[in-house]
């Protein structure tokens, strides 16, 4: 029963690992803005861009971004989801029962 | 031996049928004999490639048996999936539930060895009419309700996809079962791919995966979850890649499964709508149709079956040992199952493409193949659909199952504990393998079709780590900023299989209500209109049979007993007298013949 009293133990320092987290979220934005390279050199090519290629070539420039796109795309899903359920698809579980 | 190739599914087929007549002693070591004969049979096979096991029957040559790499890759790992789903389930005792599941993934077998359209039908059928059995025997109304609307719905598939095959062979004149010309789809090649999507859940065609594996029992979504979907996508890898639709198809299927993921309060439901999710990244990829999306395409499967049936089994130790599977009904579970919850965690982590965890390895596979083949909106969407898979199976399953606010009623803890020893071992092969794959991508991809290409993929480099690693731990962020707003809740969501539940409903009320009334009009109409009037005719009839004819009839018999009376009085037994008489009489007739008849 090791693993319940490390459970316990982590919970016990709830505030402590919060902050363990904060940093391991700041070292890998320090690391992804100065340290990653872009996997293809930006402007290879010749054909003209459309947007999302666009988008695309900002993304590989600048790594960072990725941390906004999972971010916002966490709060699109849930706000978005939750819309649409409350539009009339969630409905009560006997919904089926006759 | 040259001529005599052994197909696998015959060990389960056979291993199936054996079962009942195994002494109760020896029925778990025969449990894992079975598939780790079919385990050492597909390893054989890998080493030996070819063509094998031709039959002709009618005018036609059947093969049951092409071993190619990409046949080969999905043999493998259902070959693994059975062992570890048999190991799971080794405590049950109904033979007949061992039974179904290995006829089940032999049916899955054959159609990935299959390399005629006639073979793979057999097979495919074949895995439909044994799979329904996983979910009957649950025993519950309701399971017994969903497993005949998941076998009516892959009725329907089969039969788009056997219309399919036979206008595809009256087009070629081929039965085998190749690429097949999508670049000019006609109706045959769409009727197949209708048949193949239904079965991988590609929306509108999904309802029956959530409605199946939500009711099916423990042990029996383990399997499920691993064989019907994956037999799909390898059959559109082999037939259908580079089929352009399947693009789009898929990725909507990638988001779709993420959207009713966060509205589901059932944690096998949830995980079932991440399957049409994570099948969704393997269907875009055979659209694709690249070498890198078809090695992608497989490489996923190979993970995904891996660690949903991980997933599956976390969550079905919790329904086993707690008999709840709903969010609503569940929360603090650590303390009473926490080697379930870093199982299940290890399962999360895989499937959200953690690094080191072997989603990582496979998925990104398929976002890259997306990227570089210049679809940027497939691989901005995929990518959107991974955090969502982060968001769900990776926080949202472990948290509100073994964390949360939500207190269970007591009788809910009381029963928690850890599963049987089985149990466990189960689902720790599966998550040593997640792991592995992870920390060892190249094991896997030494199996993968296009070798060329697999092995100049690097999954792990800076700019890889760096974007996965920000998406997965930003979402993190806004999962704990918004978890309030992921509460669960105590309903359920409509999804497309409405339309034929409700359909059949609507066809019931037609039956009770315009139908019966209908017959009930021409019930009261014969009633009146004709019932009536023949009473009345009929009662006139008695009348007169009563009156009249029986009158006659009593009038003729008392005559005729009269005369009979005197006729016995003069009736003496006297042959000259009775002579007498009948020369009597027959002088009378003569004498009124000639007067009045022959006048006349």
């Amino acid at each position: 029963m090791n693993l319940v009293k490390l459970i316990e133990f982590l919970q016990l320092r709830l505030q402590a690992v919060l902050r363990v987290c904060w940093v391991v979220l700041g070292l890998l934005l320090v690391w992804s803005l100065f340290f990653v390279k872009p996997e293809h050199p930006p402007g290879e090519g010749t054909e003209p861009l459309g947007f999302l290629a666009q988008a695309y070539a900002v993304f590989e420039r600048w790594p960072i971004l990725w941390a906004i796109f999972g971010f916002l795309g966490c709060a699109l899903i849930i706000f978005a989801s939750k819309a649409f359920g409350h539009a009339g698809i969630m409905t009560r579980e006997d919904y089926y029962d006759e | 031996m040259n001529n005599f190739w052994l197909h696998p599914s015959l060990i389960l087929l056979a291993g199936a049928l054996l079962l009942p007549l195994v002494p109760a002693a020896l029925k778990k070591g025969y449990l894992i004999l079975v598939p780790s004969l079919l385990f050492v049979r597909i390893l054989f096979m890998l080493t030996n490639p070819g063509e094998f096991g031709h039959v002709n029957f009618l005018d036609w040559e059947l093969r049951f048996g092409r071993v190619d790499p990409l046949s080969s890759v999905f043999g493998v790992i259902m070959g693994l999936m059975c062992l570890i789903g048999t190991l799971y389930g080794l405590h049950v005792k109904e033979n007949a539930q061992h039974a179904a599941s290995w006829v089940y993934v032999g049916g899955s077998i054959g159609a990935i060895y299959a390399g005629d359209f006639i073979t793979l039908f057999l097979f495919w059928e074949l895995m439909a009419f044994s799979s329904v059995f996983l979910v009957w025997f649950r025993r519950r109304p309701e399971s017994l309700a969903a497993g005949y609307r998941y076998l009516l719905v892959h009725v329907a598939g089969g039969l788009a996809l056997l219309a399919g095959m036979v206008l595809n062979y009256k087009a070629t004149g081929s039965w085998a079962f190749d690429h097949l010309a999508v670049g000019h789809p006609t109706a045959a090649i769409y009727l197949i791919m209708i048949g193949f999507i239904l079965n991988a859940a590609v929306p509108p065609f999904h309802g029956w995966l959530p409605d199946a594996y939500g009711a099916a029992t423990f042990n029996g979504s383990v399997f499920m979850c691993a064989f019907t979907t994956k037999t799909a996508v390898y059959a559109l890898c082999r037939g259908l890649a580079g089929m352009e639709i399947l693009v789009p198809l898929g990725v909507i299927m990638a988001l779709y499964g993420v959207v009713y993921a966060v509205l589901e309060n059932d944690s096998r439901r949830l995980l079932a709508y991440h399957i049409i999710s994570q099948v969704g990244y393997m269907v875009a990829a055979a659209g694709l149709g690249t070498q890198m999306a078809i090695n992608g395409a497989c490489a996923h499967a190979f993970a995904h079956i891996l660690y949903k049936g991980l997933l599956f089994m976390g969550c079905g130790s919790v329904l086993y040992m707690t008999g709840e599977s709903k969010f609503t009904e569940l929360g603090g579970l650590w303390r009473k199952m926490p080697w379930t919850f870093v199982f299940t965690l290890i399962g999360g982590l895989s499937i959200s493409a953690f690094p080191l965890f072997s989603g990582f390895v496979s998925k990104s596979m398929i976002v890259a193949a997306g990227f570089e083949e210049k679809k940027y909106w497939v691989g901005f969407l995929l990518m959107l659909a991974s955090v969502g898979t982060f968001l769900h199976t990776g926080l949202k399953v472990p948290y509100f199952i073994w964390f949360g606010k939500n207190r269970p009623r007591k009788e809910t803890l009381d029963r928690a504990a850890e599963p049987p020893w089985n149990m466990m071992a189960a689902m720790a092969v599966a998550a040593f393998f997640c792991i592995f794959i992870g920390c060892c991508p190249s094991a896997l991809y030494k199996l993968l079709p296009y070798q060329k290409e697999a092995m100049e993929y690097v999954p792990y480099n800076g700019y890889h780590l760096s974007e996965t690693l920000q998406i997965l731990l930003f979402t993190a962020v806004c999962f704990f900023i918004f978890v309030k707003k992921l509460e669960p809740e105590a309903k359920i969501s409509l999804d497309l299989d409405w339309f034929y539940r409700m359909g059949g409903r609507a066809f019931r009320w037609l039956a009770v209500h315009p139908i019966q009334a209908a017959d009930t009009f021409v019930g009261e109409l014969y009633r009146l209109a004709g019932l009536a009037p023949l009473m009345i005719t009929s009662r006139v009839a008695a009348l007169f049979d009563n009156e009249v004819i029986d009158g006659a009839v009593d009038g003729v018999a008392s005559a005729v007993r009269g005369v009979g009376r005197r006729l016995r009085l003069a009736q003496r037994g006297q042959v000259q007298e009775n002579l007498a008489f009948a020369f009597a009489v027959a002088a009378v007739l003569l004498i009124v013949f000639v007067f009045f008849v022959h006048k006349s």
